[in-house]
């Protein structure tokens, strides 16, 4: 399945007019996240930069309904809505969660784990910023190590939490990670999602002008240097399979990854980062690599 | 036809829930509650009850699925006692801000640290300022009758409600209870029809972000800010009372049991003397006031069915005779002292009302209050004419 970009829903659901930032990652993610879902959609989304994005009462610039909730309910919030809408007969909405990485890896992260457990019929979307972006960037267990956050001045000494790993040792049906930066294999991934019954996991990289510190428009440029130096992976994993997609696939036929100095350079939050952390941050993307690479390889040879 | 069982107060409130026909249910265990979820499960699995269970992995999430399924159209019930309703804490002021009609039963204890599993009202007082209504339940007839109440005031007003009983006292202590019948429930109770249509024509953004002053949405129309409903849940509250005693009423009319009065009297009629608490401890405060009667006192007890909205007005008027008031609480607001003494000298103040008050705090952590206690307490604060300002415990022999 790869949708070609004139073959994209022309309906709108995320108006201009945002109060996101300028150059900001999540507007473009989320803008194809819309288009995928449709209009039978009951989003919740807690406390943040999303919130922003949604406006002040009493306009928003989104055209679908959102439950806002607390920072830490996201998937019970879900639940409720699924349950809700079950126990009233309303069973035609895809109910969808969309937190950050604090909201998710984080506060969130017990609620998220319970629904998931309960293969709860919703999916749950984390847009990665890598920190908590909206409060002013303050470290989050998102954040990769080397970078500076206002409560790390000195840079983050621990490597992000494996989030991927942990959704998956609850044996979920479907699990995805993307970038804005592919937005047509960020399509494919969340229309895909939106028709598997039970929990379904996306994890969506969101480049941050101010939190990391680039020129808004280098957007793409960072999200696609993130994918081609495996700091970011995109891949699906259904029913327990991994499969590489779009440019990670293709990295994996060709063999070809940059090193992550090129991508740590562009970016103002690396600028302490020593050149031991840079070693410590490549063995640690080298090795996550070959476990996806070898995984994906033997989905495709079985 | 309505019947009579011989039940708990954790049997009688699962039982009530299922004869409002509650659509989502989610809790949490924690004692002495658990009993109430475990009873509703089982009406879910056997068909009994066509709702929802979610069995969440904590008390806050057991709230949020309660508000996110109101939110959508749901009817909804959820259950806690003690640290579970602190870990509901910030959820709570959510249910309410967000104006959804969730009733709760409260099985009342105390809270850690240190632990206690044992009755007193620490938990529920200490979330008075929430938003919810809360009514304290004298004993498991009153628990049943409040939560068919209750769903019917909330759901009128938009407002979340508490109904606290006292822990182990009520919530596992048979007595007789008369169900009422599920037909005359029915038409008691009309179906839930939430404040937003969530699947509406146009989409909405619920509980966005809001500014301090009001702004005017595309139509040009300036909409409230986030004082402005503050304010409006405040009014809401205040008009509550009404709403409580019609539904007391009609609640009367049909089951044969009146809910005509904020407060439960009993033999205040000439009384100079008023034993003032709340909850079960009412039924050993009647006790007392017999005795105390019996010497010749002209004593009486005045139980708080309605803690929020507080019923200040009628407070004062039943205690407009009164003499000595001796308030007896379950709870301590620390470094000053118990919550309903407090609230009924504001009561009274505005009434120019100047009896003697001794505050008592009493039957914390389960320890047990007797009657005898309650007179003997009566008689020292009225000889001590009420000079006593610092509340007074009773029962902390070491």
């Amino acid at each position: 399945m790869t949708t070609k970009v004139m073959q994209l829903p022309e309906e709108e659901y995320m108006l201009p007019g945002t109060r996101a930032c300028s150059g900001c990652g999540l507007s473009l993610a989320y803008r194809h996240i819309l288009k995928a879902l449709g209009e039978k959609t009951i989003l919740t989304i807690p406390a943040s930069c999303l919130t922003v994005l949604h406006g002040l009462y009493p306009s928003t610039s989104v055209r679908l309904t959102n439950i806002n909730t607390a920072f830490a309910t996201t998937a019970a919030s879900a639940t409720g809505i699924a349950a809700g809408l079950k126990a009233l007969g309303k069973t035609d909405y895809t109910v969808v969660g969309i937190a950050g990485d604090g909201g998710t890896f984080d506060i969130g992260i017990q609620a998220l784990s319970a629904a998931a457990e309960r293969n709860t019929d919703f999916l749950y979307i984390c847009y990665d910023n890598e920190g908590y972006m909206n409060t002013g960037t303050q470290r989050s267990s998102a954040t990769p190590m080397g970078a500076f956050t206002t409560t790390t001045p000195g840079t983050k000494i621990e490597h992000k939490k494996d989030i991927l790993a942990i959704m998956e040792a609850h044996g979920i049906p479907y699990m995805a990670s993307a970038s804005p930066a592919y937005p047509l294999d960020l399509y494919d991934k969340v229309a895909k999602a939106k028709n598997i019954q039970g929990t379904r996991f996306m994890h969506i990289n969101i480049p941050c002008p101010p939190g990391w510190g680039f020129p808004t428009d280098d957007l793409v440029k960072l999200g696609k240097l993130a994918v081609d130096t495996g700091m970011w992976v995109l891949l699906e994993i259904e029913n327990g399979v991994l499969r590489l997609t779009g440019r990670s696939r293709s990295m994996a036929r060709s063999g070809k990854k940059k090193p992550v100095s090129q991508y740590l350079k562009l970016q103002g939050r690396f600028k302490q980062i020593t050149p031991e952390q840079i070693d410590y941050l490549q063995d640690w993307i080298d090795k996550r690599w070959q476990r996806f690479l070898q995984r994906h390889e033997l989905a495709e040879t079985a | 036809m309505s019947k009579v069982q011989i039940i708990n107060g954790n049997e009688t409130a699962a039982m009530g829930a299922k004869l409002c026909r509650v659509q989502v249910i989610a809790a949490y265990p924690i004692t002495p509650q658990s009993k109430i979820p475990e009873t509703l499960v089982k009406y879910v699995e056997s068909g009994e009850l066509a709702a929802e269970f979610i069995r969440v992995e904590s008390e806050h999430s057991a709230l949020t699925v309660c508000i996110s399924a109101s939110t959508v159209g749901a009817r909804v019930f959820t259950a806690t006692a003690a640290n579970g309703l602190a870990y509901m804490h910030e959820q709570l002021h959510w249910a309410a801000g967000a104006r959804l009609p969730i009733v709760m039963a409260l099985a009342n204890r105390g809270l850690g640290a240190p632990w206690t599993i044992f009755n007193d009202m620490q938990d529920s007082i200490s979330q008075r300022d929430t938003g919810w209504m809360q009514v304290y339940c004298r004993d498991n007839q009153e628990i049943m009758d409040s939560i068919i109440m209750a769903y019917k005031i909330c759901e009128q007003l938009h407002v979340p409600m508490m109904v606290c009983f006292d822990g182990f006292v009520l919530s596992h202590t048979v007595m007789p209870v008369e169900i009422p019948d599920q037909k005359q429930v029915d038409a008691f109770l009309p179906s839930y029809v939430p404040h937003l249509q969530v699947d509406g024509p146009e989409p909405i953004n619920i509980n966005p972000v809001m500014l301090a002053d009001p702004r005017a949405n595309a139509q040009g129309v300036s909409c409230p800010s986030y004082m402005g409903f503050r304010m409006r849940l405040q009014e809401t509250l205040e008009s509550a009372g009404d709403v409580i005693l019609n539904v007391g009423r009609e609640f009367g009319e049909v089951f044969g049991r009146s809910y005509e009065c904020l407060l439960w009297k009993y033999r205040t009629e000439g009384a100079d003397t008023i034993l003032l608490t709340m909850g079960s401890l009412a039924n050993e405060a009647s006790l007392a006031v017999d005795a105390l009667r019996e010497k010749g006192w002209k004593a009486g007890v005045v139980a708080l069915r309605v803690f929020r909205p507080f019923p200040a007005a009628t407070l004062r008027q039943a205690l407009s005779k009164a003499k000595h008031v001796v308030i007896f609480d379950k709870n301590i607001s620390y470094g000053n002292e118990g919550a309903t003494c407090t609230e009924t000298k504001a009561a009274l103040f505005e009434g120019g009302l100047r009896p003697t008050i001794t505050n008592y705090i009493v039957g914390l952590g389960g320890k047990n209050v007797a009657a005898a206690d309650l007179e003997a307490a009566t008689i020292k604060s009225v000889e001590q004419k009420g000079q006593v300002s610092t509340p007074q415990w009773i029962g902390v022999a070491v």
